[in-house]
């Protein structure tokens, strides 16, 4: 069976004043359908161009160099323009950060809606606005009727939110990438979407790359984690592994910088250091500088350690606690 | 929207009457037009006379209030210098700027929007930075030096096109215009680019700018992403929320233009307003330059009332609202 999305070597990088630099640096990982995966990274890590990269948008100076990005088997990288934008919102969508600023503010949601029904399949304006309706009632927005005719200044940001998935969900694509969609959403908003997402991907078979620096949010929603650093995944395996027995120095330091399991009154463990500018990278593991385990050895390439199906990109990984 | 438009009429209704004050004073101060129309060599008795019987002796106050008084019944007062009523003065002469500044504004607009919307939806291409180049020149040449080149170059030297004046008049609802012949076409279309030109420029600019803000944001993104087509996403998407600016700067420019073509009109020789008012103001003819100020008043006030209901059209956000 393929997976519904397949990302093979994927790198994307950026012409800047400072030189080519590697956003995306050699990225692999697969999501079966119905699986949802946490792509987890700080500011810079690269998680949103990847993203980006999966649906081939990136923009000038960015390119994609290298890699390919199978969609239930087909490369997408392989297409020419058209066919991938038909690709777009039908067999792979997004949802992206802010839901006060991914709606057009100045036509009705349904309009928006219809659009993008149509533009992937023949229908008329009614059969569109019913189908746009349906969707929003599977992302629990009430009275979805009334909301074809709103605006989206209307609309709070939880319920925006919902919109979007809702429009992401059109076309029961394999795949919707969402890009810190409940980031700027209140933390009980946030819950209900989550429960929301995890019931659609079971409901709808869809497979999730979800988006985060936030480990907490993952934790109780993704199948499996990603994480990200400065380019490149650094470990990888499944939710429960990678948060109850990090292999990677930086996945440790991410989750003991996660506040609520210390005692009250005790200093928080920070990782020390900021991360890297991408045009300055030291050779070798990018996370040397800040690691506490880093030995001489760790200016060469780091290997990819194994344990099973739990990978880590490092020259000592952790032992298992 | 009721109560938007009372409190518009309101509005309107005050700032025509304090504009009357503030030309009326002006007007006032800058000299006798006694002096400019009677003979040098003229007695002061018959100076005393006309004087009076233009009522020139009462103080400023009792005027004002009797034009008030004529304004109330209708009438705006007589020329001082063609005799005739100004009312009928100036409603001879405003067909001609109508027809003039109608062109040019349509020119402007359908040459102006569309390359400002390619300029910024590529705006790296040969094609953009072209458009860009001569959108400078649109707004720094000054306005009579073009004037004089397109005259030049279509009317001396190719002989396509007339070098002035107002062609053939026919009617088209009732208004005299010479957009109803062919004639009267050939030469209103010179002038009109001549305006059109700083215009276009400046649509250009407008319309690229809002074009490349548009192309970075979320909406945008998120419409790519859902496999939207580049037409639809220019076309449906970003089109509605640039023509809000583009709409205010239209609105303002048809109003600057209607008011003071008067560098065009006076390199064609084009008998509209703008040539009247000048002339009035060399002559000091009083009721022709209340009269035109107050009208020139009357359009602004009418053109933004109208950009600002199609600002609520546009814009589901803003809301239309006399008492907030």
């Amino acid at each position: 069976m393929n997976a519904a999305l397949d990302v093979q070597g994927l790198t994307t990088r950026f012409d800047t004043r400072a030189g080519t630099v590697t956003a995306v640096n050699d990225v692999s990982f697969s999501v079966e359908p119905g699986r949802i995966m946490g792509l987890v990274g700080e500011s810079g890590s690269g998680k949103s161009v990847t993203g980006f990269s999966i649906l081939g948008l990136i923009e000038e100076p960015g390119r994609i160099t290298d890699g390919r990005v199978l969609v239930e088997g087909t490369d997408l990288r392989a297409m020419p323009p058209g066919q991938l934008r038909s690709m777009r919102g039908r067999k792979v969508s997004m949802v992206f950060q802010d839901p006060m600023m991914t709606l057009n503010p100045v036509l009705r949601i349904g309009d928006q809606m219809s659009m993008a029904v149509r533009v992937h399949e023949r229908m008329n304006k009614r059969q569109a606005l019913a189908r746009s309706r349906d969707a929003l009632a599977k992302v629990g927005i009430p009275s979805p009727e009334e909301r074809l005719s709103a605006y989206p200044h209307q609309l709070s940001g939880g319920m925006r939110q919902r919109v979007a998935i809702a429009i992401a969900l059109l076309h029961r694509p394999a795949v919707i990438i969402a890009d810190e969609p409940t980031t700027a959403l209140d933390v009980s908003i946030q819950g209900q979407i989550l429960a929301e997402v995890r019931r659609l991907a079971d409901e709808t078979r869809t497979a999730i790359v979800w988006v985060t620096h936030d480990l907490a949010v993952v934790s109780s929603l993704a199948d499996d984690i990603c994480v990200m650093y400065a380019g490149r995944i650094v470990e990888r395996g499944t939710a429960e592994d990678v948060i109850a027995r990090p292999r990677h120095p930086y996945t440790r330091g991410l989750l003991d910088s996660v506040p609520g399991q210390h005692a009250p009154g005790t200093h928080l463990p920070q990782i020390p250091g900021s991360t890297p500018q991408l045009s300055r990278l030291p050779s070798g593991c990018p996370f040397r500088n800040r690691c506490p385990r880093a030995t001489e050895v760790c200016t060469t390439e780091p290997p990819v350690a194994r344990f099973g199906g739990h990978t880590a990109l490092c020259h000592h990984p952790l032992e298992a606690a | 929207m009721l109560g938007f438009i009372v409190s518009r009429l309101i509005q309107a209704i005050v700032v025509v009457f304090v504009m009357s004050v503030v030309v009326f004073v002006g007007v006032y101060a800058i000299g006798n037009p006694i002096d400019v129309m009677i003979d040098p060599g003229a007695t002061a008795e018959i100076r005393e006379n006309l004087i009076r019987q233009y009522g020139l002796d009462q103080p400023l106050w009792r005027q004002y209030l009797s034009f008030l008084g004529n304004v109330a019944e209708g009438d705006l007062g007589r020329s001082m210098v063609y005799n005739t009523s100004v009312v009928g003065l100036v409603f001879s002469r405003l067909p001609a700027t109508l027809e003039l500044v109608l062109v040019a504004v349509a020119i402007a607009t359908v040459i102006g929007i569309p390359a400002g919307i390619y300029a910024g939806y590529k705006p790296d291409s040969a094609g953009a930075k072209a458009i860009m180049a001569l959108s400078v020149l649109g707004f720094s040449v000054p306005t009579f030096w073009i004037g004089m080149l397109l005259i030049m170059a279509f009317a001396v030297e190719l002989g396509w096109l007339p070098s002035g004046g107002r062609g053939e008049v026919g009617t088209i609802l009732g208004i005299p215009t010479s957009l109803a012949t062919a004639n009267g076409w050939s030469h209103v279309i010179l002038p009109a680019i001549n305006l059109s030109l700083f215009k276009m420029g400046l649509l250009i600019r407008l319309t690229r700018a809002g074009m490349v803000e548009a192309m970075q944001t979320d909406y945008v993104k998120f419409a790519r992403a859902q496999g939207l087509t580049d037409r639809q996403i220019v076309f449906s998407h970003i089109l509605r929320n640039i023509s809000i600016p583009i709409v205010t700067v239209f609105g303002l420019e048809l109003g600057s233009t209607l008011a003071f073509a008067v560098v065009t009109e006076t390199v064609f020789t084009w008998p509209g307003v703008g040539k009247l008012i000048i002339d009035s103001i060399l002559q000091l003819d009083r009721p022709v330059m209340v009269t035109y100020l107050i009208l020139v008043v009357i359009l602004f006030v009418l053109i933004n009332f109208t950009v600002d209901v199609v600002y609520a059209r546009l814009d589901p956000r803003v809301r239309l609202g006399g008492s907030r």
